[in-house]
C-alpha cells in the first residue's frame, strides 16, 4: 500500500490520460459515460488517498522516470494541491453523473464518446497542472486542458457555442502564450524550470529587471486564463453555451487552476526575490478584486438569462478569491483558499440546477421559468439550497468564506472597513440576483400550467449533493479550514 | 546598450506586437488566427535565441572532438513542444472557423455578431 500511495501523484494524471482514448475507442455512448464516470471517480479516491498522505506526511514529492530534481520533471504535493485535486475530481465526477442525461438532450448520440474522451483529457490537464512542479510541464497541461475545454464547449447545441469558444480559444492562447513568455525570461536568467530550485536560483540573479518582467508575463497570462476583470471577456458566453453538464464542470474548476499557479508563481518563486512584491501584486490585483465584485454582480441583477447571470456571478466570485489573496496574509489567503472549495459546491450546485431545469424547460431565460417552483418544487430547493451558500447566508459553506474574508479585511485597520463593505455588499447583491430567480420560479404564475414534472431522480439526487455538503462544511468547516490555513502557510512562508 | 547585438529580441518584440495587433484589430477570423500563428512564433524566436551560446555548435556529441562549445539544447527540445503545442491550436482553431462558417455562412466576426443579435 505505500509503494502504490508514493506513485500516486502520477497516477492522478495517467488514470484519465490513458483512459481517454479508450473512451474514444469505445463509441457507444453509455459505455463512453460509464468509462469516463469509473475514471474520474477513480481520480476522486486518488485525490482523497492523496489528501490522506499528505495529512501524515506533509508534502510528497515524485521524481517522473526517476530524474531527481531540478534535472528531472518532479511532481510535487502538498495541502495546496491537493485542495485543489478535490475540487477538479470532485467537480468532475460530480457533472458526469448529470452528464449521461443532460448530454442526451443536446448532443447527438454518435458524437457523445468523443465529448466523454475530451472531458478526460480536459481534467488530465487540470490535474497535471496542480501536481506538476515544474514551469514548462504546467503550460503543456494548461494547453491540454484548454483544447480538450474548447472542444467541451463546442459541443453546444446552439451555434453561439462556436462563436463563443473562438473567442476562448484566442483569449486563452493569449494567455498561455503570456505566461510562456514569463517562463522562458525566468529560464534565461536561472536556467532553470523546477519552480522550487527556480525560487533558489533566482537569488544569485543580480539583475532582476528580466525577472520583475516575467513576473508581469505571468500574473497577466494566468489572469486571463482565470477571467481575473476586465480581461473575463471569454467567460460569459463560454459557460452560457456550453452544454449544461459542461458547464458544472468547467465553472466548479477551470478558472481556479488557473488561479492556483498564478499564487504558487507570486507567493512561492517571486515573493522571496523581489523587493516589495507584495505591494505591487496587491497593488495591481485588489482594484481589480473590487471591480470584479461591484461590476460583474452588477451586470448579474439585469441579467435575462440564468446561465448567463450564473456565469457573471462566477466572475464576482473569483474577485472575491483575489481580494482574499490581495491581502496578503494568512487569514486572507486562507479565506481566498476556501473560498475556492465553497464557491466550487455552491456553483457547481447552481449550475447542476441549471441543467435539471433544462430538462423540462426549453428556453433558460428567466421570463420562461414563471412557474418552475411549482413544477419542479425539489430542483428548485435544490437551487435555493445552493443560491444560499452562494449569497453566504449562516450555516452554509458560503458564510464561512466570507466570515474569513471579512476577519482578513478587519485585519487591515480602517480602510478593511470599506472592504467589509464591500463583501457585505457583494452578498446583498448575490442575493438579490438570485431572488429574481425564485421570484420568477415561486411567485409568477406561468402563462400555461403544466404537470408536475422532475427532472430524473439521479439527476436530482446529484444535486442535492453539492447542496447538502455546503451545509455540511458550513457547520463543520474544519476539514477545508485547516487545508486552506495549510495552503495559506505554504504560500506566504517568505514573508514570515 | 548594443542594439544591434540584441536584434533578434527586437525581432521578437515587433512580431509578438504585430500578432497581438492582427488579434485585436482584424474581424476576419482567419486573420485573426494568422495572428495568433504569428504571437506564437515570436515567443518560439524568444526561446531559440537565448539558447545561442556565442561560438557554440549543434549540441550533437562526436567521438574524438573535444573542448568544443554547444548551443543549449533545452529550450530547443521546450519549443518543439510548443510548436506542437500552437500546431493544435491552430488546427483547432481552423476547425471551428469551419463550424462557423458552415453555420453562419460567414467568417467575418462583426456579421456573426450581427446575425446573433436577429
Amino acid at each position: 500500500m505505500s509503494a502504490l500511495v508514493a506513485e500516486l501523484p502520477a497516477l492522478q494524471v495517467a488514470v484519465p490520460l490513458l483512459t481517454a482514448p479508450i473512451v474514444m475507442l469505445l463509441r457507444d455512448r453509455r459505455l463512453a459515460w460509464a468509462a469516463a464516470t469509473a475514471a474520474s471517480f477513480t481520480a476522486f479516491a486518488i485525490a482523497i488517498l492523496l489528501f490522506d498522505a499528505i495529512g501524515t506526511q506533509g508534502e510528497m514529492s515524485y521524481p517522473m522516470g526517476a530524474w531527481p530534481a531540478p534535472y528531472g520533471i518532479e511532481l510535487h504535493v502538498d495541502a495546496f494541491s491537493v485542495m485543489l485535486l478535490l475540487i477538479v475530481t470532485g467537480a468532475s465526477s460530480t457533472a458526469l453523473l448529470v452528464a449521461g442525461a443532460s448530454l442526451d438532450t443536446e448532443v447527438p448520440g454518435e458524437r457523445q464518446h468523443l465529448l466523454y474522451s475530451a472531458w478526460l483529457l480536459a481534467m488530465a490537464g487540470l490535474n497535471g497542472i496542480v501536481v506538476s512542479g515544474d514551469a514548462f510541464n504546467i503550460f503543456v497541461f494548461m494547453e491540454v486542458s484548454s483544447l480538450a475545454t474548447y472542444i467541451l464547449v463546442a459541443g453546444g447545441p446552439k451555434r453561439q457555442a462556436l462563436t463563443a469558444v473562438f473567442k476562448y480559444l484566442v483569449m486563452g492562447t493569449i494567455g498561455a502564450t503570456f505566461y510562456l513568455i514569463g517562463v522562458g525570461l525566468v529560464y534565461m536568467m536561472t536556467g532553470t524550470l523546477n519552480l522550487a530550485d527556480m525560487e533558489q536560483r533566482i537569488r544569485e540573479v543580480t539583475d532582476l529587471k528580466p525577472i520583475l518582467v516575467a513576473g508581469g508575463f505571468i500574473t497577466v497570462g494566468l489572469a486571463l486564463k482565470a477571467a481575473v476583470f476586465p480581461l473575463h471577456a471569454w467567460l460569459p458566453n463560454t459557460y452560457t453555451f456550453a452544454p449544461h453538464a459542461v458547464t458544472v464542470f468547467i465553472a466548479a474548476c477551470s478558472t481556479k487552476v488557473a488561479l492556483y499557479v498564478l499564487l504558487r508563481f507570486d507567493f512561492f518563486v517571486f515573493q522571496g526575490n523581489l523587493v516589495d512584491h507584495e505591494a505591487q501584486f496587491s497593488g495591481f490585483l485588489l482594484p481589480l478584486a473590487i471591480l470584479a465584485v461591484l461590476v460583474a454582480s452588477s451586470v448579474a441583477l439585469f441579467e435575462r438569462d440564468l446561465k448567463r447571470m450564473l456565469a457573471y456571478s462566477s466572475i464576482a466570485q473569483i474577485g472575491y478569491v483575489l481580494l482574499g489573496a490581495s491581502l496578503v496574509s494568512v487569514t486572507g489567503l486562507t479565506a481566498s483558499v476556501v473560498h475556492m472549495f465553497n464557491h466550487a459546491l455552491a456553483k457547481g450546485g447552481l449550475f447542476i440546477a441549471v441543467a435539471c431545469l433544462a430538462m423540462r424547460f426549453s428556453s433558460l431565460s428567466l421570463d420562461s421559468l414563471a412557474g418552475a417552483g411549482r413544477r419542479m418544487p425539489l430542483t428548485m430547493a435544490g437551487f435555493v439550497l445552493a443560491g444560499a451558500s452562494l449569497v453566504g447566508v449562516p450555516g452554509t459553506a458560503g458564510f464561512i468564506s466570507k466570515w474569513y474574508l471579512v476577519l482578513a479585511a478587519l485585519e487591515r485597520g480602517l480602510w478593511g472597513i470599506g472592504l467589509v463593505a464591500l463583501v457585505v455588499a457583494g452578498s446583498l447583491m448575490a442575493l438579490a440576483y438570485l431572488w429574481r430567480v425564485v421570484e420568477v420560479a415561486y411567485f409568477t404564475a406561468p402563462t400555461v400550467l403544466e404537470a408536475r414534472a422532475e427532472a430524473p431522480w439521479w439527476m436530482l439526487a446529484t444535486l442535492w449533493l453539492p447542496g447538502l455538503a455546503g451545509v455540511y462544511y458550513g457547520l463543520n468547516p474544519d476539514m477545508p479550514i485547516e487545508l486552506a490555513r495549510l495552503s495559506a502557510e505554504l504560500l506566504l512562508r517568505h514573508l514570515q | 546598450m548594443d542594439f544591434l547585438g540584441l536584434y533578434n529580441y527586437w525581432v521578437f518584440a515587433l512580431l509578438l506586437s504585430t500578432g497581438l495587433y492582427a488579434v485585436i484589430a482584424k474581424a476576419n477570423l482567419v486573420k485573426k488566427l494568422i495572428g495568433i500563428a504569428i504571437f506564437q512564433s515570436a515567443v518560439f524566436l524568444l526561446y531559440i535565441t537565448m539558447d545561442k551560446v556565442d561560438g557554440g555548435t549543434a549540441p550533437i556529441i562526436q567521438a574524438g572532438a573535444v573542448d568544443v562549445i554547444y548551443s543549449n539544447p533545452l529550450p530547443q527540445v521546450l519549443i518543439l513542444t510548443a510548436i506542437v503545442v500552437g500546431i493544435a491550436t491552430t488546427a483547432l482553431g481552423l476547425a471551428i472557423i469551419v463550424r462557423i462558417s458552415e453555420t453562419y455562412g460567414t467568417v467575418e466576426e462583426d456579421e456573426t455578431q450581427e446575425l446573433d443579435r436577429e
